[in-house]
């Protein structure tokens, strides 16, 4: 009875160190959507905002998406597949429950026998794992973790629902978490609305994605933008420090909505907000990072940039925080 | 609030919302076919009107207010 149990050193903070994507090669236009949905290109534009998006080839899946991104972002952080002792992959869209997709993903990428397990809160999962990550590793649990949202959407998408069609899209994208001497992730905003519970599901497995767009429309462009302002208020930044506002690609309007919330409230009119969804889709627990990786790569975002990201979705769920761009 | 000060805000929340003219909001004027508003704008505006009035505009409340007029009304019937 007198042996007690030892606890891990840990670090006492946690940073992004690295950071990648993957979009599926096949691009889908308006035009092309219209060829078979009534819709038309200026129809989708002014509604969603979205112009073009990617869908998986059959070959791809959630985790070979997630493989492919991880890949990058592991290599974007200096470290190899040795190094990392965790993989976690947020995702919605697996086409069976079991096996589950990290350890597909940490196969695909010779991890040898890491934690490895996926989360689902649906298009906040990104903003989930980021917080479950940097928990774990501020606990001592891991050491580095790659992350991964990866979303196969097209496989529960009705390609004739013209409300859902136009909107949907593939894709991945990966970040190294691991331990830091200062705080470069902040605490997280998190919830759920319970009273909207059946807004966004799939009934059953013959079935599609279905959403009720009006209500779900109103719910974000009114309860999401308090939950990123309690973000940086938990993580003792003002808005007017944030360059970046990574939302959760959910449709254009919703982004701006929300961005002219935050500036309301002293976020700068200058800051850059993510507007990735035009050319991507929206990519569910996927959009976030991937955003973050384009506009890294175009060189409107740069390293060390601090960023407010804010994921919202079927639950109703919601997660924010505030982090530095590696 | 008078049913003026109900309008002028409304075209204030318009202008924001849709960017349309506040003078353009007037009671005779329909949302979609004069205004050229479309369903989700309908809804960012009927939140702020909700903030701006203390009143409760619910989707299916929302799809009768069909004139300016009628949302004047329903405000001015609604508010706190």
């Amino acid at each position: 009875m007198s042996a007690s149990i030892t606890l891990p050193e840990h670090p006492a903070a946690t940073r992004i160190a690295g950071l990648g994507h993957f979009r599926p090669e096949r691009v889908v236009t308006n035009d092309e959507l219209a060829k078979t949905i009534d819709t038309n290109d200026e129809w989708i534009r002014t509604r969603v905002g979205i112009a073009e998006r990617h869908f998986a080839a059959e070959s791809d899946t959630v985790a070979s998406m997630g493989a492919a991104a991880g890949r990058l972002a592991i290599a974007d952080a200096g470290l190899t597949s040795a190094d990392i002792d965790l993989v976690i992959v947020a995702t919605c869209t697996l086409p069976t429950p079991i096996p589950h997709a990290a350890t597909k993903v940490a196969s695909l990428l010779d991890i040898q026998a890491p934690g490895a397990f996926d989360i689902n809160a649906a298009c906040a999962g990104f903003c989930y794992g980021l917080s479950t990550a940097s928990a774990l590793i501020r606990a001592g649990e891991a050491r580095n973790v790659l992350l991964v949202g990866s979303e196969k959407l097209t496989d529960w998408i009705d390609p004739a629902d013209r409300a859902n069609a136009i909107i949907f899209a593939d894709g991945a994208a990966a970040v190294v978490v691991t331990g830091a001497e200062t705080a470069e992730i902040g605490p997280v905003a998190w919830g759920c609305a319970i009273d909207h519970t059946e807004t966004i599901y799939i009934k059953d497995r013959e079935s599609f994605i279905y959403q009720e767009g009006q209500t779900v429309f109103r719910w974000a462009t009114s309860a999401i933008a308090p939950v990123a302002i309690e973000a940086a208020r938990r993580a003792g930044v003002e808005l007017s420090d944030i360059d970046v506002f990574a939302s959760h690609q959910a449709n254009l309007r919703i982004v701006e909505s929300i961005a002219k919330k935050l500036i309301a409230a002293g976020a700068s009119p200058d800051i850059t907000i993510a507007k990735d969804i035009v050319t991507t889709g929206n990519t569910s627990s996927a959009s976030i990072p991937i955003a973050l990786d384009r506009m890294r790569q175009a060189g409107e975002v740069r390293s060390g940039d601090l960023v407010l990201a804010v994921g919202f979705g079927a639950g109703l769920t919601f997660g924010s925080q505030v982090f530095r761009c590696p | 609030m008078s049913n003026e000060d109900i309008l002028a805000g409304l075209g204030e929340i318009v202008e924001e919302v849709a960017g349309v003219p506040a003078a353009d909001v007037t009671a005779d004027k329909s949302f979609t076919d004069d205004l050229d508003i479309d369903s989700l704008s309908m809804v960012e505006i009927a939140v702020q009107a909700e903030d701006k009035f203390g009143v409760k505009i619910p989707d299916d409340e929302l799809a009768n207010l069909k004139t300016v007029q009628d949302a004047v009304s329903y405000i001015e019937r609604n508010k706190a």
